[in-house]
């Protein structure tokens, strides 16, 4: 073991092709201990394949790989200290809970005895105790994933890896387990990197979110820094459904920035923008309407559309023939009528200038 | 990460052991007047020198392996241990140099040594196994010391026992009579009119057996691949139950031995066959024996093969989706059009692997045309007899195995590629649900039309071999009797208690021996080349997989009479053993464990090995904790169908059996062969019963669980298909 300001895991200009595919582009990434670290991004834009070659069971074709402060870029899977919980589970299915939970340690070469003990008591921690001899076929979907992370947790690994752990639960038990992993693993304080390509589930339980988009890292940062300051329009996008505008930056002035939204003028931070042409994220809850036109400091709009979804409304304003704005309304009592004219506000605190075009 | 694991350590004792301890010569049996001593002894008290190079070249290993490792000398010291071993077991035999131009060289007279022996054999396996080390330390195969090692065995096993042989061929053919090199022979022998004349077109002669060989495989080829298409559009599309009759064609062509239909052709068309004979009666034509030659070769094949192109059909037939078939009329596309424009084009590609099939098949056949062949001669019969004939021609038989060769060869790499550029198993997709759209009723006449002769005749044929025993002389004589069952089956008591007097019974319990010691080999490599080649990768893996599955493509016959001229002489002698016919079983039926293992791993997840991983199992383990138990399917349907195959066999091994070692199959073939057709006819309904009993006791016993046992999620059964397509 090294000290603990060692980082769990580090790349150091990892590639990965496949063929002519390039699945991961000169990653850099360390990983601090006891930190949850989520890889998030849509299909196909390296996220398992980064996990994968962390666990080992791809190699890189550039680049190296410590787990722990040790090289391990050309170890195999098994000489590497870490746990993975797949997607499907990979529970085996021809052996019970508790051997499924004792295979990794007897692998190791624990005894029999020992092995049981650290696994009964890791099926308890899941909440599973009692169900040691039940066949994986004998539990529900929730339960298996509990195995699973059992098995892998009983290992003490340097890092927890899990490749979208909760896309085969439905819906309503999702949000049940993804605290309980959250939960779990501040309480042991384990180092995990979880990859998912659900943006709530990113938000609610990382400490720091890799966005991912076509085989690199498009933002890293807490989650809190990527709702509020997304650097691209790919990552303003990709978490929390912004409107992309286009506006015009007037004048910089110290952290901030005088702008013009299609004649509404704003100043917020600039992050980095320069005078000239820039683009504005605005978060759907951040827009207000109000019935009727032209109070100051609003602007114009026509509603085009309105869907009421119970706990709130949608609507698209049109603006001008190129601006069209997704608004979220809390407002279910008085809904507007599509057709009407609307004053559009804009909450400063929902919006981030998007540098360059 | 300092030394090598113990395994290597372990190995490299094994080595020392085999050189100090163990008998360098004689698995073949020994000569007189050569001690069966160790490697060590026979290099000082023996005078062998040339053994010392092997002594030395493990010192540098010792020193690789329990100093600080060193991998790279480790791999040069084990790779020259096996190059020596090669070039002085070639240079030096039990009559002198084995390559003459070596003789002026030495001193008179010229050294000597028996085949190798048991230290030999050990000795190399270690060196292959210290390789293997020494390779993943280098990061060969991600370091994994097991799957290195695996490769390196079954690559070793597959060049000895079908590279060489196969070599051993092509050195032969260019010999003459005498052992003297003569290539214009060979050139003449190859290209001469025996092969390729065209005498029956122009000359009123008989054509070149290069010529009979192909035109039969292509008509057999068209005819079974219609029988079979025919079979599967009646089973899966029409509504006429065909469920046990596809359970049973998909048996009989593995339990029957294939002499078996042209045998019971005989006995019903023959000269003095049972319809011959009624048809003569009742028209006052005279008996013929228009049955022995090209007619009854194709018939026989036909009969044989078409269950092997019906499987073959019924899984590309139902690869086609019936929701498109749906689709089309729901497109207001009638029956016949539906066919035409959706079923036919989705299955043209599989009609040509069907074809293929039969063709290599057909090819490869040798007992069918040596029983009812007659004069009409194909490549495989010819080269039985110019082995065992009386002009005892080795050439000439390896001339006829070189283009018996090329052509399964040819074939089976059409096929391969076919099959692969396709890939029409995937193009049902999902949503195999939906009923099956009717065939239009002139073709379901048609299917009828070819579908019921074929049955009738196949009905007519197990017929005969079931009650063809039971009466004097089937045809001639119909009276009821149990004496040829008693020739061949009777158990006496005798002096010292019951004992086999039949004459059936030496061979049979020969046959089960040789095929019980060569099952779990043929097993065990075939699953473990599945693994290799479904789970891991590695450098030269297409190359691999050709050479494992390749021996599926090399008839027979070819396969005895390479293994005649590989392992009658030194370095490795093992002809008139029963261990030589074990092997022959082994390799030749492997690609039926390797094709079983690779559509049982299909269905295991591979995140099953992965998790397996990282939990921090390697790849041993991995396989026998997790993946094995997950295979028993495979691991069942290896075992029986190897050794079902092996009893059945009859090609490979009519050239390996000595009296010592007679099999049932070969003996069944020598009575038919005087015309006691009552034993063989009795023996073979025998085999087919016994066979076909294993079968089923095997499948009850599958398909039933165990007191106790819970169902294990993602075993399936694996259907008969898997086993006969290439
Ligand atoms: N074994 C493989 N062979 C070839 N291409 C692959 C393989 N695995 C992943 N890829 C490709 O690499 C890219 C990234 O894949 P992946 O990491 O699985 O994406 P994600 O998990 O983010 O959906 C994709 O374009 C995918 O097609
Ligand atoms: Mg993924």
């Amino acid at each position: 073991m090294s000290d603990v300001t060692t980082p769990a895991v580090e790349l150091r200009g990892v590639t990965k092709r496949y063929g002519d595919v390039t699945a991961l582009r000169t990653i850099d990434l360390a990983i601090d201990r006891g930190t949850l670290v989520t890889l998030l991004g849509p299909s196909g834009c390296g996220k398992t394949t980064m996990l994968r070659l962390i666990a080992g069971l791809e190699r890189p074709d550039d680049g190296r790989i410590l787990i722990g402060g040790r090289d391990v870029t050309l170890a195999a899977a098994s000489e590497r200290n870490i746990g993975m919980v797949f997607q499907s589970y990979a529970l085996f299915p021809h052996m019970t809970v508790l051997e499924n939970v004792c295979y990794g340690l007897r692998a190791g070469g624990m005894k029999k005895a020992e092995a049981i003990a650290a696994a009964t008591d890791k099926i308890a921690l899941v909440g599973l105790a009692g169900y040691e001899s039940r066949l994986p076929s004998e539990l529900s979907g929730g339960q298996q994933q509990r195995v699973a992370v059992a098995r892998a947790i009983v290992l003490e690994p340097e890092v927890l890896l899990f490749d979208e752990p909760l896309s085969n639960l439905d819906a309503k038990l999702r949000r049940h387990v993804r605290e309980e992993i959250r939960e779990l693993q501040q309480s042991l304080s384990l180092t995990a990197v979880y990859v998912t390509h659900d943006q709530q589930e990113a938000l609610a339980i990382s400490d720091r979110i890799l966005v991912m988009n076509m085989a690199a890292v498009a933002q890293d940062g807490s989650p809190r820094a990527l709702y509020e300051q997304p650097e691209s329009r790919f990552v303003a996008d990709f978490i929390g459904d912004a409107n992309i505008v286009p506006i015009e930056v007037r004048r910089i002035d110290g952290p901030l920035a005088e702008i013009d939204l299609a004649g509404l003028v704003l100043t917020l931070p600039h992050h980095g923008a320069t005078v000239g042409a820039a683009e504005l994220a605005i978060r759907p809850q951040s827009v207000g309407l109000a019935p009727g036109a032209g109070a100051p400091g609003t602007l114009p709009g026509r509603l085009a559309t309105a869907a009421y979804l119970g706990s709130h409304m949608e609507y698209r304003v049109r603006i001008t023939p190129e601006i069209e704005l997704f608004v979220v309304s809390p407002d279910v009592a008085a809904p507007l009528k599509p057709g009407c004219d609307v004053a559009v506000s804009v909450a400063a605190d929902g919006v981030a200038i998007i540098p360059g075009r | 990460m300092d030394g090598f694991p113990r395994s290597a350590k372990i190995w490299l004792v094994v080595a020392w052991a085999a050189l100090i301890a163990l008998p360098w010569y004689g698995l073949g049996g020994i000569p007189r007047g050569v001690p069966a001593w160790p490697a060590v002894v026979q290099a000082s008290a023996g005078a062998r020198g040339w053994l010392i190079p092997l002594i030395l070249a493990l010192i540098p290993a010792t020193v690789a392996v329990f100093g600080r490792a060193r991998p790279r000398l480790l791999v040069a010291a084990a790779a020259t241990a096996i190059l020596w071993t090669v070039i002085e077991g070639f240079a030096i035999v039990h009559n002198g140099w084995g390559v003459a131009a070596l003789g002026p060289w030495f001193a008179d007279p010229a050294p000597t040594q028996p085949a190798l022996g048991w230290g030999a054999l050990v000795f190399l396996v270690a060196m292959l196994m210290l390789i293997a080390n020494g390779l993943a330390r280098q990061g060969v195969c991600r370091g994994d010391v097991f799957v290195t090692g695996a490769i390196l065995l079954v690559v070793a096993l597959i060049a000895l026992f079908v590279i060489y042989p196969a070599l051993c061929i092509f050195v032969s053919a260019v010999k003459d009579n005498d052992g003297g090199f003569a290539p214009e022979l060979f050139g003449a022998k190859l290209f001469g009119r025996p092969i390729w004349g065209i005498d029956c077109l122009v000359g009123g002669g008989a054509c070149g057996t290069a010529w009979n060989t192909v035109v039969v495989a292509t008509v057999v080829g068209v005819v079974t691949t219609l029988l079979g298409l025919a079979f599967a559009l009646l089973a899966l599309r029409t509504r006429v139950p065909m469920k046990p009759l596809i359970g049973l064609l998909s048996v009989l062509p593995i339990i029957t031995p294939p002499f078996v239909i042209g045998l019971a052709l005989i006995l019903l068309f023959g000269r003095s066959g049972a319809v011959t004979i009624w048809v003569a009666d009742l028209f006052h034509v005279p008996r013929t024996r228009w049955i022995y030659g090209v007619t009854g070769i194709t018939v026989a094949q036909v009969l044989a093969f078409t269950p092997i192109s019906f499987l073959v059909m019924i899984g590309v037939l139902q690869g086609v989706a019936p929701s498109l078939e749906e689709a089309a009329e729901t497109l207001r596309a009638g029956r016949w059009r539906t066919f035409r424009t959706i079923t036919w084009p989705l299955i043209r590609p599989g009609l040509a692997n069907a074809f293929l099939i039969a063709f290599i098949e057909s090819m490869a056949d040798f007992a069918n045309p040596l029983m009812i062949g007659g004069n009409f001669t194909v490549l495989s019969t010819d080269i039985f007899f110019a082995v065992v004939g009386t002009t005892h021609d080795q050439g000439r038989a390896a001339v006829l195995a070189i283009v018996l060769l090329t052509f399964t060869l040819t074939a089976f790499q059409a096929q391969r590629a076919w099959v692969g550029r396709r890939g029409y198993a995937t193009m049902g997709g999902k949503g195999a649900a939906g009923r099956a759209t009717e065939l239009p009723g002139g073709l379901k006449a048609l299917c009828y039309g070819l579908a019921l002769p074929y049955l009738a005749l196949t009905v007519a044929v197990y017929g005969t071999i079931m009650v063809g025993g039971f009466v004097e002389s089937i045809g001639r004589d119909n009276t009821p009797t149990l004496r040829h069952l008693i020739t061949a089956f009777s158990i006496e008591k005798g002096i010292g208690g019951w004992f086999l007097s039949g004459s059936a019974w030496n061979s049979l319990v020969t046959t089960f021996e040789v095929a019980l010691i060569a099952m779990p080999f043929t097993a065990a490599i075939g699953i473990v080349v599945a693994w290799l080649l479904d789970r891991q990768r590695f450098a030269g893996r297409q190359a691999f997989e050709f050479l494992a599955m390749m021996s599926f493509a090399i008839p027979g016959t070819v396969i005895g009479v390479s293994y005649i001229l590989a392992f009658n002489v030194p370095p490795l002698a093992l002809t008139g053993t029963g261990t030589i016919i074990a092997i022959a079983f082994a390799f030749r039926n492997m690609p039926v464990g390797i094709r079983a293992g690779i559509a049982n791993l299909a269905q295991i997840d591979r995140s099953l090995d992965e998790a397996s991983l990282t939990l921090g199992a390697r790849s041993l383990r991995t396989l026998v904790l997790v993946l094995l138990p997950l295979m028993r399917p495979a691991v069942t349907t290896a075992l029986v169908y190897s050794f079902v195959r092996a009893v059945t066999a009859v090609s490979a091994v009519i050239f390996l059996v000595t009296g010592e070692y007679q099999l049932a199959t070969v003996y069944i073939v020598g009575r038919a062969d005087v015309g006691d057709y009552g034993v063989a006819i009795v023996y073979s309904a025998m085999l087919i019963v016994l066979m076909l009993l294993i079968l089923l006791i095997i499948r009850l016993g599958v398909g039933l669980n165990r007191p106790g046992a819970r169902p294990v999620r993602g075993t399936a059964s694996l259907t008969p298909a898997t086993m006969v397509q290439p």
